[in-house]
């Protein structure tokens, strides 16, 4: 892969492979519809940012990385979490607010975590999560493992000190660090042209000397072989790698975000590159994928979001009297 | 033996980093220059670059940094040159290390060191001279120290990297030359205030810079017959009631010393604790001597006069004597 250029995949995935990446994408899709239902019904309350039509990225990636690896996300991460593997029961109790939450319900849609997986939320500060990724590569680093530390965040994170301070300590100390920028074009209402004076974000990349590649964000296999080779890299001990994944949200900023910022036909044009339904017609004519099993697919990720809806409603509250139990660490467990 | 504050606090790391090789030293010009302040002078050669580890001026970066490196297994020490300069490194503090164990529901705790100048008195002027603690102590989910005597010195750093939780330690610039005795035993607690001076007519309640101050006051006081007990608070967050209440309750009187500016200020937080535990002991209003409104200036008489000082001190207690 050469350094800050747009690369065309060269398909290296298997029809099982292919397969995995759709029903990644289905299982994204389908929380994310139940969770806006669930907001309209009032079961899930603060702000809720939704990943709709950026399920390709999350699912690329994170195919390409093992188990071990550590992964650092934004407050729009429900996708990330799932995908690490994160029962789904968990994720929808903790937007409940419920005891059997992930997070017992402290955190919510935005604060997902699990430290069982390697999963660093969560985080809802814009650009808080990369010098946290500096600090988990740097200890991956001076503790000798091969563990690739995968940092999400949004173009709109670039605008921010925090993304410059976290490129030039990764380049610096040349850390296992995999800086993922999913470009969705808006920071919140922001147009990207209307907030950074520079748009080639790889090119921002490449000023701390830091290789930079930019993907189609909508192609699910672009992204995993992007991603895949990038994180090749870094774990051979290359240092840090910036990819871009080039994508659209097809859902407003937020549930409280009336979206009057984009031109309608802009979206549109967007949702006809859709990463689901591109995906599917390419594996049908392809023939590696029949009505019959995308169906079935489905209808799996159905049933699982159902499940874990009904589990969620049911699930206990955390007693008031646990309000101040976590805010230290209990004596003598650590 | 007596040894300076500065030697206190290099014998406590040099231990850490010998005993546990979990632990690293990160900050802005704490290698090769040797420590701002010269804490770490040397240490570069004996331990070496990846372990004394220079960072850029990149405060955001290098303290979130600890945050992550601590979450990783590691037990990072990150020095910050100043309070003032802290405040562009509140969000991982703020944000991500006093939240994060509660915000995920137990399941990361974050062993994270951070130790910074604090301070004023050496005519730095406004953007190096400030005693932010409070804003510090005011964070559920850290836990905040201020040595303020050689013994602490020495002896806070060890259970302050044992502490599980983000532990930040107030080193005040004008501590770093005092000389004191080492006491044999200098293991100490991160949990209670200390009586420095025993006394029984009033409290002078302190912490930080402010003790060498009260301590002298205390001294003069007692010259003019005035018998007055020392309280060194050590602890910021969470602030030890009980040991300051207790002796509220024997002395009936209490005058608190806080360099942080008066609105606001931690002085008015152990105010309020004492009318809410002590209100029916005390014989006379609680009093305090803060820093004056204003951005600390750099001429030495105008520092001098925005400062508590000695005879403030003796003049607000001699008040609430009735001498």
């Amino acid at each position: 892969m050469t350094p800050n250029t747009h690369t065309t995949h060269t398909t290296r995935t298997t029809p099982t492979l292919s397969l995995d990446l759709l029903a990644d994408m289905l299982r994204i899709r389908r929380m994310e519809e139940k969770c806006a239902e669930l907001y309209g019904a009032g079961k899930i309350r603060g702000f809720l940012h939704l990943y709709i039509g950026e399920e390709a990225c999350a699912a690329g990636a994170l195919r390409a990385l093992v188990p071990e690896d550590s992964v650092v996300a934004t407050y729009r991460e429900h996708a990330h979490a799932l995908l690490r593997g994160v029962p789904l029961r968990a994720i929808m109790a903790e937007m409940y607010g419920k005891a059997a939450g992930c997070c017992r319900g402290h955190g919510g849609s935005m604060h997902l975590f699990d430290a069982d997986r390697h999963f660093y939320g969560g985080n809802a500060i814009v650009g808080g999560g990369l010098p946290l990724a500096v600090g988990l590569a740097l200890a991956d680093k001076l503790q000798g493992t091969t563990r690739v530390t995968a940092c999400f965040f949004g173009e709109g994170a670039m605008a921010e000190g925090a993304f410059h301070e976290a490129m030039n300590l990764a380049a610096l100390w040349q850390l296992p660090l995999l800086f993922c920028c999913e470009n969705n074009l808006y920071a919140m209402g922001t147009a990207l042209a209307r907030s950074q004076s520079q748009t080639d974000l790889c090119a921002k990349a490449a000023s701390y000397r830091v290789p930079a590649v930019k993907v189609d964000g909508m192609d699910v296999r672009a992204v995993h072989e992007a991603t895949r080779q990038a994180a090749q890299q870094v774990r051979a001990g290359a240092g840090p790698f910036f990819v871009e994944y080039a994508t659209y949200r097809f859902r407003a900023h937020s549930m409280f975000d009336p979206d009057l910022y984009r031109d309608k036909a802009e979206i549109e044009q967007w949702k006809q590159r859709g990463p689901i339904h591109s995906f599917t017609a390419k594996l049908k004519a392809a023939g590696e994928l029949t009505e019959k099993t995308f169906l079935a697919l489905d209808a799996r990720a159905e049933a699982e979001v159902a499940d874990a809806a009904a589990y969620a409603d049911a699930a206990k509250l955390e007693p008031i009297e646990d309000l101040l139990k976590d805010v230290y660490t209990p004596q003598g467990t650590s | 033996m007596k040894i300076s504050y500065r030697e206190a606090l290099r014998q406590a790391l040099r231990e850490a980093l010998t005993c546990d090789s979990r632990v690293f030293l990160m900050g802005e010009d704490v290698g090769r220059y040797g420590g701002s302040y010269a804490v770490s002078k040397g240490f570069f050669e004996e331990f070496g670059p990846e372990r004394i580890r220079d960072t850029p001026l990149s405060e955001l970066g290098f303290v979130g940094a600890g945050v992550g490196a601590a979450l990783g297994g590691l037990r990072p020490i990150v020095e910050v040159m100043t309070v003032n300069f802290s405040l562009l490194a509140l969000d991982p503090i703020v944000n991500t290390a006093a939240s994060l164990r509660h915000m995920s529901g137990g399941q990361f705790s974050v062993p994270l060191v951070v130790r910074m100048a604090t301070g004023a008195g050496r005519q730095l002027a406004a953007q190096h001279s400030h005693s932010l603690e409070n804003w510090y102590a005011h964070i559920p989910g850290i836990r905040v120290l201020a040595p303020a005597t050689v013994g602490d010195a020495r002896g806070m750093l060890a259970p302050a990297l044992a502490d599980p939780d983000p532990v930040v330690i107030f080193e005040h610039a004008q501590l770093y030359n005092l000389e004191g005795e080492l006491p044999d035993n200098w293991h100490c607690d991160i949990s209670h205030a200390a009586v420095r001076r025993p006394g029984t007519q009033l409290t002078l309640i302190t912490y930080g810079g402010s003790l060498p101050k009260a301590m002298q006051a205390a001294s003069e006081l007692a010259g003019e017959g005035m018998d007055v007990e020392v309280i060194d608070l050590r602890v910021l967050r969470p602030l030890d009631t009980a040991t300051i209440a207790a002796s509220v309750r024997k002395t009936h009187r209490a005058v608190v010393v806080d360099e942080g500016w008066k609105t606001g200020s931690l002085a008015a937080e152990i105010m309020a604790r004492l009318m809410e535990d002590c209100f029916y002991d005390l014989d006379a209003p609680l009093a305090r001597v803060c820093s004056e409104e204003v951005p600390i200036p750099y001429a030495k008489h105008l520092e001098d006069a925005a400062l508590p000082q000695v005879t403030k001190i003796i003049a607000v207690v001699k008040g609430l004597l009735n001498v």
